[in-house]
């Protein structure tokens, strides 16, 4: 009962999402507008999610791995770009990981010396 | 007849999540970031599509229903993203700077480096989103005239590098802190990379995990305007 109501709450988060998409012809696309339009709504309330959301969250984040195989596969219909291709993808590919890479790493620690160091807390069950 | 139009579907969806199992297998075995269970779960379709001749349009129709959930899973990275975010709100200055780095830098190098290489405008802004979460990366590829089945491998791709790479290069770079650590792997390399991190403990995890989100929502936003400035190019 409490898992289907928090499925409920991320479908119409996303249907939200989607038809503001629509309607504002907005450049987000509806999963990522329910994303935030979620995330902005659980902060807002300055509660801890509720267990059956944080539960069925996992859930779908487990195995999200899973979810990308039948888009992912898609790469057969395009073997032939990805062949004649080869050389601007691998170069974009591995250089441009190394580069964002590095320029977040290097600025997050740079930023955090000048200032104050971040203070954390051990984290309770964030992880899935 | 009846009885035949839900073999199909019953047939590919236990093929995809049979393939998907032996990849997990795989890892859990060899411990290696590239037997990723995405991937090889990807190459046992690619084989029985080469195989049997199956159009990608029958094999896509037919697991839909797996191709659905991205949205609500999509919708619940909001989860890990708050629960971290309560964790982070003193370092929240240094982490968006960071954060706002790493997405200009990841977009705009993507598409230039394909670009100088000789792709095609099409290849490049399939390119762009590749160190999103796969869901974002496909939702912008689409949005901005990409091939959003290539965005999707092209996100695994780098997640699977990052995991593989990004240990040597931050002792090359001389990073050692934690947080840098995190949000590095989350904003390179989104999913793939954050379950490389979690392992070193809580903070790295946490920064990741942020990371995913932010990163995912700071390049929708900025790669249709990206996309319009490099009309041009």
């Amino acid at each position: 009962m409490a898992i289907l109501r928090a499925f409920l709450v991320l479908l119409l988060a996303q249907l939200v999402g989607e038809a503001l998409h629509r309607a504002l012809h907005l450049p987000l696309p509806g999963p990522v507008l329910g994303m935030a339009l979620l995330a902005a709504v659980l902060l807002l309330r300055r509660r801890e999610p509720d267990e059956a959301l944080v539960t069925t969250s996992n859930g779908l984040l487990r195995w999200l791995g899973l979810l990308f195989v039948p888009a992912g596969a898609g790469v057969v219909a395009n073997l032939p770009l990805l062949r004649s291709a080869w050389l601007p993808i691998v170069v974009a590919l591995v250089v441009s990981t190394v580069l964002t890479a590095s320029v977040t790493a290097l600025v997050m620690q740079a930023l955090q010396r000048r200032g104050e160091r971040v203070v954390m807390e051990p984290l309770k069950e964030t992880q899935p | 007849m009846i009885s035949t139009l839900h073999v199909e579907p019953l047939f590919l969806l236990s093929y995809t999540i049979a393939a998907y199992l032996i990849g997990v297998w795989l890892q859990r075995r060899t411990k290696v970031a590239l037997a990723n269970p995405t991937l090889i779960a990807i190459v046992f379709v690619g084989l029985l599509l080469w195989v049997t001749h199956m159009p990608y349009a029958t094999y896509f129709a037919n697991v839909q229903l797996l191709h659905f959930l991205l949205g609500p899973a999509t919708v619940a990275l909001a989860i890990p993203m708050v629960l971290s975010l309560e964790h982070l709100r003193r370092g929240l200055v240094p982490t968006l700077a960071a954060l706002l780095a790493g997405c200009v830098t990841g977009a705009v190098s993507a598409y230039a480096l394909v670009r100088l290489c000789g792709g095609t405008p099409q290849l490049a802004l399939s390119m762009l989103p590749k160190s999103l979460t796969t869901p974002i990366a496909m939702g912008v590829s689409d949005a901005i005239g990409g091939i959003p089945s290539l965005s999707a491998v092209f996100g695994i791709t780098a997640g699977i590098l990052v995991a593989v790479m990004l240990p040597s290069l931050l002792r090359l770079l001389r990073v050692t802190d934690p947080a840098a650590t995190g949000l590095a792997a989350g904003t390179a390399g989104s999913g793939i990379a954050a379950a490389s991190v979690i392992p070193l403990g809580p903070i790295p995890a946490a920064f990741a995990g942020v990371a995913i989100g932010v990163n995912g929502l700071l390049t929708a936003t900025l790669a249709p305007l990206l996309a319009r400035l490099f009309a041009h190019w």
